[in-house]
This record gives C-alpha cells, sequence and structure tokens, in this order.
C-alpha cells in the first residue's frame, strides 16, 4: 500500500514538461499527416496540454474521442496560442465525444470549413464563471454547413456556443450555462436553433448584427422549441465587448438583425428582457459602416410561453439605469421589450415586430429614440404576421 | 455481337485503362521526399552553421522585421537558374516556381559581442512549388552540425545577454507545420511575408561593397520589372528616425508585426481591424474601433486606439502582454518587443 503510493507520488512527479511536450508532439504530428478521409483517435484520459492543436487543410477528416469526461483535453496552465483546437480551411470536418477545458482563449475556434459538425463535445471552463476565462466554447466563424449538436458550453466569458459571420447553421440539442451569451448567432445567414436548453447565463440566446465585419447583413435566423430560463447570471464579460453590454436577466435579444422567427420557445424567469428587440443605437457607439443596417426587421415572436415570478430587473449596466431611471416598470417587467427605433426611410409597410399566440407575453415599446417619452405597453398594433423564416438546408 | 464479344470487348477496353492509368502514374515522378536534414539542400558552403550562402543562394535584408522574441534572422533566397522575380509595388515580389526562402533565426551569446558566438536555434524554409508556397521547419541540434525536420516544431530555453548587459532566460517556441499559415496566409494560400519592394528597398554589403538590393538583384538577373529606384516605395527603419516620421515607423511596425494576419484577406480578417500600411481609413485601423471577439484581450478597454491615449487602447495592452489569451500576435511571441510597444505607445500618444 504504502510502496504504491510512493510510485503514484514518484509517476506524477515524473510526469513533468518533457511527456507532455510528447504527447502534445504525438498528437499534433497526427493532425498533421491525417490523410483525407481519416479518423484522428484520442485516448481515454485526461491530457495536458501547453499549446494549441490545430488542423488544416483536411476534408472529410473526423476528430474523435472516447466520450465525454473519458477523453479530456485540459488547456489549463497552457502557455502557447490562444485556442485549445484550430480548425482553418477544411471540408466536412467533425469533432466529437471529448471535453476540452480551461484554454486561455477559445476552446474549439474553426474558421473557412465548409461542413463543420461538433457532436457531444462538452467546452468548459472549470470553477466558477469568471472574467479570466476564455471568449468562446465554440467559435466557428466563416464557415458553411455548420452543425453543432448535443454539445455542452460552460463558463465562457463571451458566448458558450459563438457561431460568427457564418452560413447555414444548426445548433440543435444543445446546452450552455455559466456563460455571458449562452448561444449567439452574430452576423450571420440561415440558421435554425432549436431544442436547446440555455439557463442561468447572463444572456440566453442572442441574435446580432455588428457594423465593420466581412460579412454582412445577417438574418433568416430561426430560434424554437428552445428552454431559456433563469438567465440572470451578473454579467462578467471583460468591458469593451459588445456582450458586456447584456443585461443581466435576457432570454433572448435580438440586436439589428434582418428576418428572425422566434416560436415555440419557452422563457422563464428571466428577469430584465424576456425577449428583447434593439437597434445598434441602444449600444451608443457611432456607425461609421456605411453598408451596416442598424435596424432589425421582420421579427417574428409567436406561439412562445412567457412566465416570470413578479420582480426587479437588473440594475446593473447602461441597461440597468435605464431600467432604473428611464422606464421605472418595477417589479411588472414586461416580457417583450422593443426599444421602438425605427428606420424613417424604409417602406410604410416595412414590419420591425409582429407578434402572435403569445402565451402569458407582455409587451412594451419603449420609444427609445426618442428619449422613451412615450413607453406603450399596447401590443395589439404589433398582433400581424410575416412569412416564415425558411428551413435550414442541410 | 454475341454478349460473350461484347463482354470481351469490355474487358479489353478496360485492361487498355488500367494499363494506360499505370503507364501515366509510372511516368508521373513520385513526389520527392522531404529532406530530414537541412545539409541535404546544399544551400550553404562550407562549414553549415557558419551559414555562408552557396553559389545561386543570396542574402537579403528587410528594412523593418518582423519580431521574434528577439532572435536575430538571417535570410536568404535561391531562385531557379535563369529566372527572376517578377516586380511587385505593393505586395510580396512574385517568385517563380522552384524559389526557396530561407531563414534561420539564432541567439547571440551576448548581443553586445558578436565574437561571443551564437547559438543557431531553427531554419525556416518556404518552398515555391507549382501548386504554391509550402513551408518547412528545421530545428537545429545542440552540436550546431545540423538541423532536422521537426513536423511538430519543437521549444527550447535560450540564454543571452541582451545589448543593455541584462542577462535573459527564456522559453523559444519553434512552429508546428500548420503553424506557418498562422501567418503565412493569404485567403487560405500559404504566402510569404517579408520581400516586399519597401522592405528590400535598402542598402546591403555584398562583399563587394554596399547596394541597393533591388538594384543588385536586377543587376543579376534575380528580379525583373523593376521601375526607377526612385518611384520605389521604400519602409522606413522602425527605430531609425532619420528613415521615417513617427508615424510612417508605427504603420511599418504595425504592418510587418500584425497585418499579416490583420487584413481582410488574413486570418484575421474575421476582426474588422486591418493594420496594413496600405490602409487608409482611421477606422479600419482602430481608431475607435470596438473590438469584435477580442475576449478578455480587451483589458476592460473600449476601443482597439484611443488618440492620444494609449493607456486606454486595446492594441497597445496586447502588445505588451505575454498572456496567451491576450497577447498580440496570439503565436510565435514569448516576450515583449519592449522597445517596439515604446514607439506604438509615443506613436498613440501623438494621434490626435
Amino acid at each position: 500500500m504504502y510502496l504504491v503510493a510512493l510510485l503514484a507520488t514518484g509517476l506524477l512527479i515524473a510526469a513533468p514538461a518533457a511527456a507532455q511536450n510528447d504527447v502534445q508532439k504525438k498528437i499534433q504530428t497526427d493532425l498533421i499527416l491525417a490523410e483525407d478521409g481519416s479518423t484522428v483517435d484520442l485516448p481515454a484520459g485526461t491530457i495536458q496540454l501547453a499549446g494549441s492543436l490545430s488542423l488544416q487543410d483536411k476534408k472529410n477528416v473526423t476528430i474523435r474521442g472516447a466520450g465525454v469526461g473519458k477523453t479530456v483535453l485540459s488547456f489549463r496552465g497552457q502557455t502557447e496560442g490562444a485556442e485549445g483546437l484550430r480548425v482553418t480551411n477544411g471540408v466536412n470536418i467533425t469533432i466529437e465525444n471529448m471535453t476540452l477545458q480551461d484554454s486561455k482563449g477559445d476552446l474549439i475556434k474553426t474558421m473557412n470549413v465548409d461542413g463543420i459538425t461538433f457532436r457531444n463535445l462538452l467546452v468548459e471552463w472549470t470553477g466558477e464563471p469568471k472574467t479570466t476565462n476564455g471568449s468562446y466554447g465554440l467559435y466557428p466563424v466563416q464557415c458553411q454547413h455548420v452543425q453543432i449538436l448535443s454539445c455542452t458550453a460552460v463558463g465562457a466569458s463571451d458566448a458558450g456556443i459563438y457561431v460568427g459571420q457564418s452560413k447555414q447553421i444548426v445548433v440543435k440539442n444543445c446546452t450552455a450555462y455559466h456563460n455571458v451569451a449562452g448561444i449567439e448567432i452574430e452576423n450571420s445567414i440561415g440558421a435554425d436553433v432549436s431544442e436547446n436548453h440555455a439557463y442561468n447565463n447572463t444572456g440566453g440566446i442572442l441574435v446580432f448584427d455588428l457594423p465593420d465585419l466581412v460579412q454582412k447583413k445577417g438574418g433568416q435566423v430561426r430560434v424554437f422549441n428552445n428552454l431559456i430560463e433563469n438567465n440572470n447570471l451578473d454579467n462578467f464579460a471583460p468591458k469593451g465587448n459588445i456582450v458586456a453590454r447584456v443585461a443581466a436577466g435576457t432570454g433572448v435579444l435580438i440586436l439589428a438583425t434582418n428576418d428572425v422567427e422566434i416560436f415555440n420557445n419557452q422563457l422563464i424567469n428571466n428577469k430584465s428582457l424576456g425577449t428583447g428587440i434593439i437597434s445598434y443605437f441602444i449600444t451608443e457607439e457611432p456607425i461609421r459602416d456605411s453598408l451596416y443596417n442598424p435596424y432589425p426587421t421582420n421579427i417574428a415572436i409567436h406561439d412562445n410561453t412567457f412566465s416570470r415570478v413578479p420582480g426587479y430587473p437588473t440594475r446593473k449596466g447602461r441597461m440597468g439605469q435605464m431600467f432604473r431611471f428611464k422606464l421605472r416598470f418595477g417589479k411588472n417587467v414586461p416580457d417583450i421589450i422593443w426599444d421602438g427605433i425605427t428606420d424613417e426611410k424604409a417602406p410604410a409597410s416595412q414590419r420591425t415586430v409582429c407578434l402572435k399566440n403569445n402565451k402569458n407575453a407582455t409587451f412594451a415599446n419603449i420609444d427609445a429614440g426618442r428619449n422613451f417619452k412615450t413607453i406603450s405597453r399596447d401590443a395589439t398594433p404589433y398582433m400581424c404576421d410575416l412569412p416564415p423564416v425558411a428551413e435550414v438546408r442541410k | 455481337m454475341t454478349t460473350l464479344t461484347k463482354k470481351m470487348t469490355f474487358l479489353a477496353c478496360w485492361g487498355l485503362f488500367v494499363a494506360i492509368g499505370l503507364m501515366s502514374m509510372s511516368r508521373t515522378p513520385a513526389p520527392t521526399a522531404v529532406p530530414e536534414r537541412l545539409s541535404a539542400y546544399g544551400f550553404f558552403a562550407g562549414n553549415l552553421a557558419d551559414q555562408k550562402p552557396a553559389e545561386g543562394v543570396v542574402p537579403y535584408r528587410l528594412n523593418t522585421p518582423l519580431f521574434s522574441d528577439y532572435a536575430e534572422k538571417l535570410r536568404f533566397v535561391r531562385l531557379p537558374a535563369g529566372q527572376g522575380a517578377r516586380y511587385n509595388a505593393t505586395e510580396v515580389m512574385d517568385f517563380p516556381v522552384g524559389t526557396t526562402i530561407i531563414k534561420t533565426f539564432y541567439f547571440p551569446t551576448d548581443f553586445r559581442a558578436a565574437a561571443n558566438g551564437r547559438r543557431l536555434m531553427e531554419t525556416r524554409l518556404l518552398v515555391r512549388e507549382a501548386a504554391g508556397w509550402k513551408g518547412l521547419e528545421y530545428v537545429w541540434n545542440d552540436d550546431q552540425t545540423d538541423a532536422m525536420l521537426a513536423v511538430a516544431g519543437d521549444r527550447k530555453t535560450v540564454t543571452y545577454v541582451d545589448a543593455e548587459g541584462r542577462k535573459h532566460e527564456q522559453e523559444y517556441v519553434m512552429p508546428n507545420l500548420n503553424q506557418c499559415k498562422s501567418c503565412h496566409n493569404r485567403n487560405e494560400a500559404m504566402t510569404p511575408i517579408g520581400p516586399s519592394a519597401r522592405q528590400l528597398n535598402g542598402l546591403l554589403d555584398y562583399g563587394q561593397g554596399v547596394e541597393n538590393q533591388l538594384a543588385a538583384w536586377q543587376k543579376r538577373g534575380l528580379l525583373t520589372d523593376l521601375p526607377d529606384l526612385a518611384s520605389v516605395p521604400k519602409a522606413p527603419v522602425w527605430n531609425d528616425p532619420a528613415t521615417g516620421s513617427l508615424n510612417d515607423r508605427a504603420r511599418i511596425w504595425l504592418d510587418i508585426n500584425c497585418a499579416h494576419c490583420h487584413r481582410p484577406e488574413g486570418p484575421a480578417g474575421t476582426s474588422g481591424l486591418n493594420l496594413s500600411v496600405h490602409e487608409k481609413s482611421p477606422a479600419a485601423w482602430g481608431v475607435q474601433k470596438t473590438p469584435v471577439a477580442a475576449g478578455r484581450g480587451s483589458g476592460n478597454r473600449r476601443y482597439d486606439i484611443v488618440p492620444g491615449h494609449p493607456e486606454q487602447s486595446i492594441l497597445l495592452y496586447r502588445l505588451e502582454s505575454t498572456d496567451p489569451g491576450v497577447m498580440m500576435p496570439e503565436v510565435a511571441r514569448k516576450v515583449t518587443h519592449r522597445e517596439g510597444v515604446a514607439l506604438i505607445r509615443t506613436w498613440i500618444q501623438s494621434l490626435d
């Protein structure tokens, strides 16, 4: 018994940087030499990595672990590279069945990949949610045909699951908690976000369109059959990032995006903005991108179920100030809040928001464009239909 | 025709196809294996570690080079016999297929005394093949007799005395083959970064006196289409005020250190921040620009560059940091470029 303990201690001491470097080199070499069409299997066990791993210029390659909690890539103490795993310039790449933890920056970033599937992954920053955690758990950017299936994201100081500047996206059966944003779709075209559980984040599901980016005019996003509850976590994003402005207590937030359909969701106990629809002007940032459209349009919110225990919204940040000094809703905070800012040059037929068949939903147009002068809680003018947003082609 | 003869004909045709296929396969030269050792290329004459270029291998230097953790660099290019690179006024020269760009990284034992020797760390190759550029990494052995191909890169501890006489011990990381494209990447195609007209437009001693590099290349047939030298852009030397204004020196430092990624066609194009020397819009090179996916790299600051306020600028925060989740560039740097940071700080201070 004593001997075993001694041996074990010896092993722990003897597994230092050199061995770790060898494991890193072995996996990285496998990824570099992987033939198109092959699978790179990662063994069970906790693998400590000091630097990023990368896969690039490959077709039809799968990186597969032995299962969530079985194969654990830990980047705690990482000294090189910001990401855990980085995939660039690929076609039909799948990453599945493993846990990735505690990278300095993003856990998995994929860029310029046509056909990227994340399946059955746990990406997490361990411990309490904190500002020093990395930004994104899963981060496909400038990708096409993105599938994020049965993944869990925890602890991101920006977004747990973040899809940026991409096309044809499915996020399904995923779980996100203890992130600033649970799931975020940004400057992306064609996304189906369904059957997910977003809870205990600052904001549950965000659909954003931002200026100055390569891919512009995001839209055609459907958010449906999700359970979005108790997203009341204090915002812990580093300032300067757009998500640092998201109010604690946000269920769904649509920023300056066009053609978004939010339906059949359960939105429960998100204390500030059950569902918010806002223009970019709310950020109070200057707009210098002449091709950017700061107004949300064609936002359909129908057949959702809202439920909220009466209580105060967040008091923190600019949004908190707005609630306290401008909106003064007290504990009776409306479920659906629209900033009321519209493009004066848009045709009269242009709709910003259409509401229908929402259970227990209350509404407010807060007239933010005229310093909250005429706050209206009457939803009747917004009872209308919009053509359904098309399903994402697989 | 009977079914049988049909079948026979089919089989014969198929056989012929296979035969032709095999023949054409055997005629295609097998892909040449990548040499395991740097010495196999014959780039250098005499003792390999002396890095004395062999016939046809030409040394060059850049006016403002990329910072690489204080490593010094020896640069060479070998062009295929009888062919020259084509001049390009704004980007890297158009090098012909068969070109190899060679860069050896080393640390002097003492930056104040070259005679005290040096330690060669790695030699990186960029090889121009018909299909495009390919990157290769060779790591020098401790005996300094040769450098070996290192697919997965390597890391070593280096010690040196800097120009002010301070002793340093630092981790030095050599890239794996994937990491070449972290920087050498334009629209996902591998591409060289350094040898542009503006960076080569400077003097070098070729052993027979000092010459302008572009003129020397042209004279030796290594460069075609060179216009009148007076019309060729010239990059200032980042730390020599005699060569350019503060603004020009800061912009070229950002260009060579950042713009290989931070340009619309580069890996950091997604950020919307373009640090190329060609970018004219202050908003695009960072003035009052909000970050996109900086995460804690923002350091709680709001804009990439706040004119007059380096201490409020995200750009400076990320250049100063050595935390892998914060620092820029995000690879190939373990220590802060103190003098470069000082330049950028002074420059941001001067903006209004």
